[in-house]
């Protein structure tokens, strides 16, 4: 696991030839979320062609039973609409639920369906019998493309099952201050806490930091890290120590923005734990958007540096909604 | 304390609640001397703004009393009368040096909510929904004000509460959406809306050099009030006649320089696009109704400017692009930049080149809030502005 967290480091760090990334020209979306791998984008595919022959089965049932060489007659209508309907439905599924594997297992149930069906057409005697048996191998073209679309999405989401707390984000903020004074606000790690509302608090010790973090229901999580990059004014970078319950680190790029009008400054964080327990409590840590989570942290940050503090009103000084009106004597004591 | 909060959508009441403390060593308390309802109260008060919570204290245009500074505040000191700017401003952002002050990338905790619906964040602001920040706001005995190094403007002992109150916000709104129409001598204005913001519109048009202007409502007393005490050279009632036949006689076919959209989001009309809008808001389908901004646009002349104050929420349908691309019109907007226009709108008070206190027609005290938000709604007994006194 160490191994894999240093070598995602590396990647999310600098490209090859040890540039910060994000310093060279590309933008390069694969370290976000959300972005779609092939067998999503097939099961998009069929998606659509389940509500195309779905559409077709119920609109024209009658004519595409014999054009499949079913034959024809009231049954063999009925049961095309039946298909077409159960089409529709497991297209919408896939197409809802991008990513999710149930639906694709239902097209391969449907297509099991289909070759019984047309096997079964093949005992009548009105029925097209070479184009009935051209078209149970289609069925099973297309019975091969769903259940190997649905095996990969199926180990997906099992994989992602398995590394819950797998946290990995990087944001961007520009601050109206020099590079020079960015760099010595976060190259002094003991600042940090006072804009990421994660962190508890960061020890500093024989160039060693001892990070606490406090989960939600109150369980502190902790771990030492140490610097391992540090260009003055440019990039400041730390990491967990080998065997720390938590792997972390983080990545600070620091740079003028254009026409120097301010500093950049680009923030890459990850977060793993390898034991289970310590991988929720991360994963509850950072609720439902780790992004925004770092985004608003960075906010702080600009706060501290233009105006000296970080700015309250008189709702987000409470943990959840609060209207905005000020707080109750009770209220402010259980703030402060 | 005593406060107006908004309960739900059609409803708001008089409280008490908690006094305000200071929460950031810029902040100042203020006792709130007079405070206004807002045309974008209404907004609020009607449920067009997402994000409102039960309790929220609304107001956004106040002045009154310094009662306590935090240590950073080094201007100002108890005892002395300041009207507040609506939005709230750090001075030192990217935006603030630039004075774009109503677009501060710092007085917004709350900027992750505006950005999922905007895609970037404006600044905080009074009472205002959380999308604006959470803020408290000051239709209240208190106001807690941030930033109260950079916002709040001292007033002279000579002038009146009623004369410098409006410089909180529909004043320098007015202003700014003149001051957007780039007005050289001779230019003709046209200004949908003659409600407050309007008429400051109108006057502040003249100001700037407008050689006429014209006033654009359905309700009579708004236009007399826009021709006898803004002065409009000319005015439209929307309601008796076409609105562009009117505007193409009264610019020999030419259409106004500019035109300033002083409406926003509940425009009202007539005729099936009136009620196209209607049912599309009430479906949730647009969440504006542009029926103003889309005549403006139709309106203005080849070239010229189509100035936005009045207030949008989220989106629109039916825009016509394609008169703006075609006909080479420029686009201009923004939540007004108070913070700029604080001293020069006061110099023009003291100079006597304008009385804003011209548009009020009722004062009451803070406790008939909810009376008045009903009365200005419903535009009962000619109701153009509401002072609350605290």
């Amino acid at each position: 696991m160490q191994t894999e967290l240093t070598r995602e480091y590396r990647e999310a760090g600098s490209d090859r030839r040890g540039m910060p990334r994000g310093l060279g020209r590309r933008w390069d979306a694969g370290v976000h979320e959300g972005v779609s791998d092939p067998a999503e984008r097939r099961a998009t595919g069929l998606g659509w062609f389940s509500i195309a022959l779905g559409l077709a089965a119920t609109l024209a049932p009658g004519l595409l039973a014999e054009r499949i060489g079913a034959g024809r007659g009231p049954k063999k209508r009925a049961t095309t609409f039946a298909v077409g309907i159960r089409e529709i439905v497991t297209g919408a599924g896939i197409l809802a639920g991008v990513g999710r594997p149930i639906w694709l297992w239902a097209r391969v149930a449907g297509d099991l369906m289909d070759l019984a069906l047309l096997g079964r057409s093949l005992r009548s005697r009105r029925a097209n019998h070479p184009k009935l048996l051209a078209n149970m191998a289609s069925v099973a073209g297309v019975l091969a493309l769903d259940a190997i679309t649905a095996a990969q999405l199926s180990r997906r989401e099992r994989r992602e099952q398995r590394t819950p707390g797998r946290i990995h984000v990087r944001k961007a903020i520009t601050v109206n201050r020099e590079p020079e004074e960015v760099y010595r606000f976060w190259h002094d790690l003991q600042n940090l806490p006072r804009f990421m509302e994660n962190i508890d608090s960061i020890r500093v010790a024989n160039g060693r930091s001892r990070w606490r973090a406090r989960g939600p229901v109150g369980i502190p999580l902790e771990w030492d890290a140490e610097m391992v990059h540090d260009r003055p004014n440019e990039l400041l970078g730390w990491r967990s120590l080998e065997g720390s319950d938590v792997l972390s680190s983080g990545i600070v790029e620091i740079a003028p923005a254009s026409g120097r009008r301010g500093t950049v400054v680009r923030v890459d964080l990850s977060y793993h734990a390898p034991a289970r327990r310590i991988a929720n409590t991360i994963t509850k840590l950072f609720g439902q958007d780790p992004g925004t989570q770092l985004e608003n942290d960075l906010r702080r940050f600009k706060q501290l540096l233009e105006t000296g503090e970080v700015i309250h009103s008189d709702a987000s000084i409470h943990r959840g909604r609060h209207p905005a009106r000020p707080p109750t004597q009770k209220e402010l004591e259980a703030i402060r | 304390m005593r406060a107006n909060c908004w309960e739900r959508s059609g409803k708001v009441r008089v409280q008490n609640v908690p006094d305000p403390v200071i929460l950031n060593s810029r902040d100042a308390i203020v006792k709130i001397t007079s405070t206004a309802i807002c045309g974008s109260d209404l907004h609020l008060f009607n449920g067009f703004v997402p994000t409102m919570e039960s309790g929220d204290i609304l107001g956004h245009e106040f002045m009154g009393e310094v009662v306590e500074v935090g240590k950073g505040v080094k201007n100002l000191s108890v005892g002395d009368r300041v009207v507040v700017p609506f939005p709230i401003a750090c001075g030192a952002c990217g935006m603030c040096t630039t004075g774009m002050f109503s677009v501060c990338e710092n007085s917004n905790p709350n900027a992750w909510m505006a950005e999922k619906l905007w895609g970037h964040a404006p600044s905080g602001i009074f009472g205002y929904s959380h999308l604006t920040g959470g803020f408290a706001g000051g239709q209240a005995e208190y106001a807690r004000v941030p930033f109260a190094d950079v916002g709040p403007l001292k007033v002279p002992p000579e002038l009146s509460d009623e004369q410098v109150l409006f410089l909180s916000d529909i004043l320098p709104t007015g202003y700014m959406g003149a001051d957007m129409c780039s007005i050289k001598g001779g230019d003709v204005i046209a200004v949908w809306g003659a409600g407050p913001v309007g008429q400051f519109a109108i006057a502040s048009a003249l100001m700037l050099g407008a050689e006429r202007v014209i006033a654009i409502d359905r309700f009579p007393y708004r236009l007399e009030m826009a021709r006898d005490r803004a002065g409009a050279t000319d005015i439209i009632n929307y309601e008796e006649v076409d609105v562009q036949e009117a505007l193409l006689d009264l610019t020999g076919g030419r259409g106004p320089d500019a035109c300033i959209d002083a409406v926003g989001l509940e425009a009202h009309g007539h005729g099936p696009v009136y009620a196209y809008d209607r049912t599309k808001q009430a479906l949730k389908l647009e969440s504006d109704r542009p029926l103003a901004l889309r005549q403006a646009i139709r309106a203005c002349r080849n070239g010229g400017i189509v100035s936005v104050i009045g207030v949008y929420g989220g989106f629109i349908d039916k825009f016509p692009m394609g008169s703006v691309m075609n006909r080479s019109l420029t686009i201009k907007t923004g939540q007004c930049h108070v913070h700029r226009y604080l001293k020069p709108l006061l110099d023009r008070i003291q100079r006597g080149d304008i009385d804003p206190s011209f548009v009020i027609t009722h004062r009451m005290s803070l406790e008939d809030a909810p009376r008045g938000y009903d009365m200005f709604r419903h535009k009962r007994d000619n109701c153009e502005k509401v002072v609350l006194k605290a």
